[in-house]
């Protein structure tokens, strides 16, 4: 296998394997900070047990994303550097930026969550839950102002240097916010935030099935419920905005989304097949929808996958439909979980099989953020910058085939063993219960 | 041509290594002594959390190194990462399995074993492959036109590289056994046993640097294709470093408790003054290449001076604000683990 196939592999792998625990530590974290907020307020034993509990969940999924997270900023040096000598000039300072700006924040509050309850006052401690949850937001937008730069690149001139090419900027803000970087905040960090709360609302399910923690389960699906609820509310405008983006910066991927081969008013098709070999989509749907979600009329005209030339035609087309789609199915069973949760909490759903739905909400909202990157980052290919910077040209020629087959496989190993001890630790701390975190003499009138 | 800003920020990445090697190196250090100094789950539990609420917080100075290498030096990062590639990847396994043993421990307590050994083996391979790095560094890379390394990575292995690699290690050690002889409890064999080791450790420290020295003059100067940045900053760090560790040595007995702050704002000073030695030995050069023509300096590789301002404008207002958080951490968890 060539070596740039093998570097994308690599690069896609540990992305979405980081990506598993990033929408986790921000989701977790705003549900934390509630939490903290509720205990602080009401200064109730069940209260501050709940958060102390939410604090463990929380910042065990914390350490493995950060230490995942690691690989992300190593891998333009080590796997890209060609890319990395070519944006350097622009790239690099939102990642210094984030380091700066979120990780001391995070890192700093996490040791004080973590060890520091009985050295800092509790309205410190309070704040500490909010700070780290402003940290990961924080980080989150310095990392999609590097990723939108590579999608829809502004402020910034091209000058060839003795060593090749590359990326000079000129206006600092407009590279930061370029096209599209408020839009994909916005839909990033919602879809974050639904994810974290589907596991409050699964944990609460997961307690109301076992028939146990009645009060604490309650009030764990409350919060999760009401963030859940508005994030979801919020998403829509959000995800329009995105698509009304994509569609007019990277028409070739929104072609692709919706594997149209022609111009003419774009679909918005419920399933289909993409045959990439004879150019054509089989779908059902609904004929201009699309056209009309991005720009209010039907009958607006949408360049097809025929109009791109070699340049700009993303291959992957069928993976891109059926990813793009995928994240729509899963939106749609949040929704379900979200609607589900509602009548629980009020009481018109009694049975067990709405519980048991509800344990799986969060995986579905992960699942939609797995696939909705590999749109967002299949979708411009050829181009590593788009419009500016092959991917075939931003390798590492330094790093043989062999090489990125041997850390490949050493990931493979440490990835699996971290998320199989992850997942356990994490099913042990909801086991035990919040209940195991209240002051010793009310042990026993819980247990009952 | 070298700007005013590209000799700034040569002068601030120099900084943010010299946070990191001071902070990240006291809990690296601790974490290579930990199955050495610590044989009852009691003893094992404060080395814990003698680094556990400050151990993240540190390896970010890691990050901000490298992410301002990149915004900075594009082309130096670029080459460094690509060409260290296993050694950089090494690194980074060792971080990630660091990082969760730390945490999974307290939730995994029938895998006691698998995360002693994953913490140890996950601290000594930054802190003794830094040093590795940088020997190779300062000896000089082949590289080709496009920047590329183009030697094998047993290549890195050479004596005088790893005898970097043995120098950074055991001053973090020494870092490690000075923060841990300051946590420990009063009177406690630990603290003992630590402040012991911090005297010999230095030791081994100041023979290791004095022969990386001779050796860097003798064998690796006369062949290099660059010459010493400033031989008058690179000999002050030097001076710094000597009588810093020797203050230490004869000012700081192990038995005297009152000491043990002074002693590791000594070996702080110590490990920080190697890196002054570091970039003055190699400025205005980043990563100098067998051939002259090919070397990665502040003239070839510095970036625009409108990102350049602009880094400058973050690093002002965000550095103060982090010590910010440094402070109120350290003040946080200040004093012995009792």
């Amino acid at each position: 296998m060539d070596a740039v196939l093998l570097a994308r592999i690599q690069f896609a792998a540990t992305a979405l394997y980081h990506y598993l625990f990033v929408p986790l530590s921000v989701g977790f974290g705003l549900v934390l900070a509630v939490l903290l907020t509720k205990a602080y307020k009401s200064g109730d034993p069940h209260d501050e047990a709940l958060a102390d509990f939410w604090v463990r969940l929380f910042t065990g999924t914390f350490a493995v994303g950060v230490a995942t997270g690691i690989t992300m900023e190593f891998s333009f040096g080590t796997n890209w550097a060609d890319y990395s000598r070519f944006v350097g000039d622009i790239f690099g300072a939102p990642l210094a930026a984030e380091a700066l700006f979120a990780f001391f924040l995070e890192s700093s509050f996490l040791g004080i969550l973590l060890f520091g309850k009985k050295k800092v006052g509790r309205k410190a401690y309070m704040v500490s839950g909010w700070l780290v949850w402003f940290g990961s937001c924080l980080s989150c937008l310095w990392i999609i102002i590097a990723n939108s730069w590579m999608q829809t690149p502004a402020g910034y001139t091209v000058e060839s240097t003795s060593a090749g090419s590359k990326a000079v900027l000129t206006d600092f803000f407009a590279a930061a916010l370029n096209f599209s970087t408020l839009q994909r905040f916005c839909h990033v960090v919602l879809a974050l935030l639904i994810t974290g709360a589907l596991v409050a609302i699964a944990v609460a399910a997961y307690y109301k099935l076992k028939g146990r923690n009645e009060e604490f389960g309650h009030k764990l699906l409350k919060t999760g419920f009401i963030i859940a609820v508005v994030c979801t509310v919020l998403m829509m405008p959000a995800a329009h905005q995105q698509a009304a983006e994509v569609a007019e910066q990277q028409p070739a991927k929104l072609a692709a989304m919706e594997g149209q081969w022609e111009s003419g008013p774009a679909e918005m098709s419920f399933f289909g097949w993409v045959d990439e070999a004879s150019g054509t989509t089989v779908t059902v749907g609904i004929p201009g929808l699309t056209s009309w979600l991005a720009s209010g009329s039907f009958d607006t005209v949408y360049p097809g996958l025929n109009d791109f030339g070699p340049d700009y035609y993303t291959g992957n087309v069928n993976a891109i439909y059926q990813s793009y789609h995928i994240m729509l199915y899963m939106y749609g069973i949040v929704i379900i979980v979200l609607i589900l949760s509602a009548l629980v909490l009020a009481g018109k759903v009694k049975g067990k099989w709405a519980l048991r739905i509800m344990l799986f909400g969060w995986l579905a909202s992960l699942l939609a953020i797995e696939f909705g990157w590999l749109v967002a980052e299949l979708g411009r290919q050829p181009w590593i910058v788009y419009g500016e910077l092959l991917t075939a040209d931003a390798t590492s020629l330094a790093v043989t085939p062999v090489m990125l087959v041997i850390t490949l496989l050493l990931f493979l190993v440490i990835y699996v063993m971290i998320y199989f001890f992850w997942l356990r630790a994490s099913f042990r701390i909801i086991k035990k219960g919040p209940e195991a975190y209240l002051p010793a003499n009310n042990d026993e009138e819980v247990q009952k | 041509m070298m700007t005013a800003l590209g000799i700034l920020w040569y002068v601030l990445i120099c900084v943010l290594m010299i946070g990191y090697f001071v902070l990240d190196g006291f809990d690296l250090g601790v974490g290579v002594l930990y199955p050495f100094i610590a044989k009852d789950e009691k003893s094992k539990g404060v080395l814990r959390r003698a680094i556990g609420p400050v151990w993240d917080g540190n390896e970010v100075w890691l990050l901000t190194a490298g992410g301002a290498l990149f915004a900075a030096f594009a082309p130096a990062y670029a080459t460094s990462f690509s060409g260290f590639y296993l050694a950089i990847m090494l690194v980074l396994f060792g971080l990630i399995l660091r990082a969760v043993s730390v945490e999974f421990r307290a939730h995994e307590t029938s895998n006691l074993a698998l995360w002693d050994a994953l913490f140890f083996i996950g601290s000594l391979l930054p802190a003794l492959l830094f040093g590795v790095a940088v020997g190779n560094v300062v000896e000089g890379l082949p590289l080709n036109a496009n920047g590329d390394y183009t030697g094998s990575f047993f290549a890195l292995l050479n004596p005088f590289a790893l005898l970097c690699g043995v120098l950074g290690l055991v001053t973090m050690l020494t870092q490690g056994a000075s923060w841990l002889s300051l946590k420990a409890e009063l009177g406690s064999e630990l603290r003992a046993k630590a402040a012991a080791l911090r005297g010999k450790l230095s030791l081994v420290s100041v023979v290791v640097f004095l022969i990386v020295t001779v050796m860097f003059f003798a064998g690796v100067q006369p062949g290099a294709s660059y010459e010493v940045g400033s031989m008058e900053l690179g000999c002050a760090g030097a001076a710094i470093y000597l009588v810093a560790m020797c203050v230490m040595q004869f000012a700081c007995k192990p038995e005297n408790d009152k000491k043990d702050l002074v002693a590791h704002l000594l070996v702080s000073l110590s490990a920080a003054a190697l890196i002054i030695v570091l970039g003055a030995t190699l400025f205005p050069n980043l990563i100098p290449a067998l051939d002259p023509a090919l070397s990665i300096n502040i003239a070839n590789a510095a970036s625009s001076d409108t990102a350049l301002t602009a880094m400058t404008i973050i690093a002002c207002i965000g550095v103060p604000i982090m010590l910010v958080y440094h402070v109120i951490v350290y003040r946080t968890f200040r004093g012995r683990i009792s």
